[in-house]
């Protein structure tokens, strides 16, 4: 029996950042939130360490798939990278000023020095959860790529509408997202202003995402040839949604919470369902499409990859999965908050 | 400047900047998770007390460390895509390797290591650092046998104008590796070591309590040990690393020595200033022999030097790049003096920690106020040797971005404009600075105040006073 590799790579690069949305968007989305829901200095720490144990772990995924597209598909990588080159540096820096934002915070009283970096992890989540949304979103639309596997487009190519109405997609998914993780893992007057949030924010998430996907029929080939993958994608994103909604109205917020962490999984198979075998179309002729096959490494290193990946992603999530069960209990302003 | 100076100038300065801070993540993560073992072992509360202390500091470096780490696994795509296209079989597989083994243990276990001092049995608590420990280490594994390639390229063929991977195996266990990664990992520890010892010193000198005199003692006899220990082992690898330079890299010997000519035997030099344009001395001084001794192990031997090497590639890479292409590094200068830095801190690092040992011995170690007085100062010495280090290995390959395959200005990015990188250099640079005045402040605060423990940290509230706040809120 033969298993093309390459499928499997692609497969496993889908795998990642579905963990990567599904994780670090809840934590993008506390910290959006974090102005909204927590007004006075406790409640910010207790806002904050309802992700603090987990959002290093969360971004890894990210720093994995990126690691994962270099190895498997190098030409995807050095394309992708260069080609974003200006807004994946926003993206950086975004991330950079959050990182340092959770553990610099609370290691000085001074209002002015906490401020600060409750702006910084605010912005810094802000930035990046949007413009993953814009470059996943050009991805599937297609950028001007030469036969060199170059960009030969510059960062205003990039913001184009249907772009950006993909980084309003993921920035209001990673706020819902974001929203219920909160209503799990808070109490009392935070727990309240959460659920006041969640009385609404679920509407306009939700026109956002028709929007994209109407859009996207427009826009982009994403709705030719739906495969079957592709398709249950897009029904269980659909019908995720919309549990998710019903049960928020039934305040069953667990409920809900795997309702949208399923809304993501689904847009990202959705994505790379209409992607598949592509790994970057071209805008400038489908001759220039990048493939699992002409952006690949050679079959030996995906070979030596499939084997350390096949031992080591189990263990990830088993030790992830214990670290969010050690952190199960709520945090509230009794916790033990600095550390 | 043009796009190619601007992109190495942001390689070498955002990566640069990264190692300030990994160096002390993996030494001193081993240090501390020593320092919580004897606390889980003997109960001694003074050692939590070091453990809290010495890992406040492990923390505030860590996040640095760590947010600058992103950047690396993204900008060999951003500003190097040729370079990413040319060895993405054989360069991407250990990155993605280290994130997969290594990045994922060290952020998922330093998560619940900060916060689960009262949530996990103390064994497995202690458990949590040892994997933060393993995974930083391994991560420096990793990343350095990808390095290794660069300077070494084994198993591996060209096809499709690409490096692929042809052996894992041999990629995994290049000799190179089995040099650069000890060397490494014991400049981490040395610095961790010199840390230890600058602050417990600064401590002792300034009225500690009981408490505070047991707990900088310890670290700073602890520091001593482990100080010592690894620069002498620092230094040990360094010296074959130079025999392996010989074989594999003799351009990037050369450089270090600035040895315009080739001589047998080779006289070491210890003070240069040369003209790089005529490629000559103006002045050079210099013991004869020394450089074949420590080269060979021996008397007898040649060392080539930098005109020979260069017209050996001339005629070896003439197809490839033309007859007349220059194959010596830019600023010998740098590459010397930055050697002569190296070499020269682990010499004093060592004679520093020896002195202690013998003070130790003497019994008077912590009543020595001129020598506790010029611990302090010290810390500077391994930062500037790690960052020298790399300035050598990484200069001395110019003008290769993987030796005698690809030449550093072919691994450009085709797209990027000089305005795009101005763009970034100056924005990491504005981003890294504000950062570095932060992160200073904050192990300044710690080093010098805190006693161990959550001291300086706001207190926890009493719950009575919380529920009145609560309901306040409400």
């Amino acid at each position: 029996m033969s298993i093309d590799l390459n499928i499997l790579w692609f497969v496993l690069i889908a795998v990642l950042f579905t963990g990567f949305f599904f994780l670090e968007g809840f934590d993008y989305g506390v910290g959006i939130l974090l102005p909204f829901v927590a007004k006075e200095d406790t409640e910010r720490r207790v806002v904050i360490n309802t992700i603090g144990p987990h959002w290093d772990g969360n971004e890894v995924w990210l720093l994995t798939a990126g690691g994962a597209m270099f190895a498997a598909f190098p030409h995807w990588y050095a394309t992708l990278f260069s080609g974003f080159y200006l807004a994946l540096f926003l993206i950086l820096v975004g991330l950079i000023v959050r990182g340092v934002a959770f553990e610099f915070r609370s290691k000085d009283d001074n209002p002015t020095w906490r401020k600060t970096w409750d702006v910084a992890l605010f912005v810094g989540s802000l930035l990046s959860a949007v413009l993953w949304g814009v470059a996943f979103a050009n991805i599937v639309r297609g950028v001007p790529i030469d036969g060199a596997m170059t960009y030969t487009g510059t960062l205003f190519t990039l913001l184009n509408p249907y772009a950006l109405l993909g980084g309003l997609v993921t920035l209001a998914l990673f706020v819902l997202h974001g929203a219920l993780f909160l209503s799990l893992k808070t109490t009392d007057v935070i727990l309240e202003r959460v659920q006041r949030l969640l009385s609404w924010l679920w509407i306009p998430t939700t026109i956002v995402v028709v929007a994209f996907v109407g859009y996207s029929f427009i826009e982009t080939d994403l709705f030719v040839g739906v495969n079957l993958v592709q398709g249950l994608g897009l029904a269980t994103a659909v019908v995720a949604l919309l549990t998710g909604g019903w049960m928020i109205t039934r305040q069953r917020y667990g409920s809900a919470f795997i309702g949208t962490g399923l809304t993501l999984a689904g847009t990202v198979v959705f994505l790379f369902g209409g992607l598949f075998p592509r790994v970057m179309p071209s805008s400038l002729g489908s001759q220039f499409d990048l493939t699992i096959y002409n952006a690949s490494a050679s079959p030996y290193t995906l070979q030596v990859m499939s084997i350390v990946a096949l031992i080591f992603v189990p263990l990830v999530l088993a030790y992830q999965a214990w670290s969010y069960w050690v952190f199960r209990e709520r945090v509230t302003a009794d916790s033990h908050l600095e550390y | 400047m043009e796009v190619t100076d601007l992109a190495r100038l942001q390689f070498a300065s955002t990566t640069l900047f990264h190692f300030i801070f990994v160096p002390l993540t993996i030494g001193l993560a081993l240090v501390v998770a020593i320092m919580q073992t004897l606390y889980v072992r003997t109960g001694d509360d003074n050692y939590k007390r070091m453990t809290k202390f010495w890992g406040k500091l492990f923390l505030i470096n860590f996040a640095m460390g760590l947010v600058t780490g992103i950047v690396q696994e993204f900008q060999f795509g951003m500003a190097w895509s040729e370079y990413s296209r040319f060895v993405g079989d054989i360069f991407g597989a250990p990155l993605a390797i280290e994130a997969l083994m290594a990045f994922f243990i060290e952020s998922t276990f330093i998560g619940l290591w900060i916060f689960g001092w009262d949530k996990l049995p103390k064994k497995v608590h202690l458990g949590t650092i040892w994997m933060v420990a393993f995974g930083a280490t391994i991560s420096s594994l990793w990343i350095l046998i990808a390095n290794s390639w660069m300077q070494n390229p084994v198993g591996y063929e060209i096809a499709n104008n690409r490096a692929q991977m042809v052996d894992f195996g041999a990629i995994v266990t290049n000799p190179n590796v089995f040099l650069q990664f000890p060397h490494v990992i014991f400049g981490a520890f040395t610095t961790a070591g010199f840390f230890l010892i600058a602050i417990s010193a600064y401590r002792l000198a300034r009225q500690p309590t009981d408490d505070e005199r047991l707990m900088f003692t310890r670290s700073l006899r602890i520091g001593l040990v482990f100080g010592l220990a690894a620069v002498m082992l620092t230094m040990f690898v360094g010296h074959y690393t130079g025999q392996f330079m010989l074989e594999k890299q003799p351009m990037k010997l050369a450089a270090a020595e600035g040895l315009w000519e080739t001589e047998s035997p080779a006289a070491l030099s210890f003070f240069q200033i040369g003209d790089e344009a005529s490629r000559t001395d103006v002045v050079n001084v210099r013991i004869p022999s020394l450089l074949t001794l420590l080269t060979y192990d021996s008397f007898e031997g040649l060392v080539p030097g930098i005109n020979d090497l260069n017209a050996h590639y001339q005629q070896q890479f003439a197809n490839a790049y033309g007859p007349d292409a220059d194959y010596v590094p830019p600023m010998i200068w740098l590459i010397y003096w930055s050697f002569r830095a190296m070499v020269g801190f682990g010499i004093l690092m060592s004679a520093a920690a020896i002195l202690g040992i013998y003070l130790w011995w003497r019994g008077t170690l912590t009543t020595s106020p001129r020598y506790l007085a010029v611990l302090p100062f010290l810390i500077v010495l391994p930062y500037v040797a790690n960052a020298t280090g790399w300035t050598l290995t990484e200069l001395g390959r110019q003008p290769w971005i993987v030796q005698g395959l690809m030449k550093t200005e072919q691994g450009l990015s085709p797209n990027l404009t000089v305005t795009d990188l101005w763009i970034t250099l100056i924005g990491f640079t504005a981003v890294y600075g504000a950062l570095s005045v932060a992160n200073f402040y904050l192990l300044w605060k710690f080093a010098t105040k805190s006693q161990g423990g959550d001291d300086l940290l706001p207190l926890p509230k009493a719950p009575d006073e919380d529920k009145t706040q609560l309901d306040v809120a409400y």
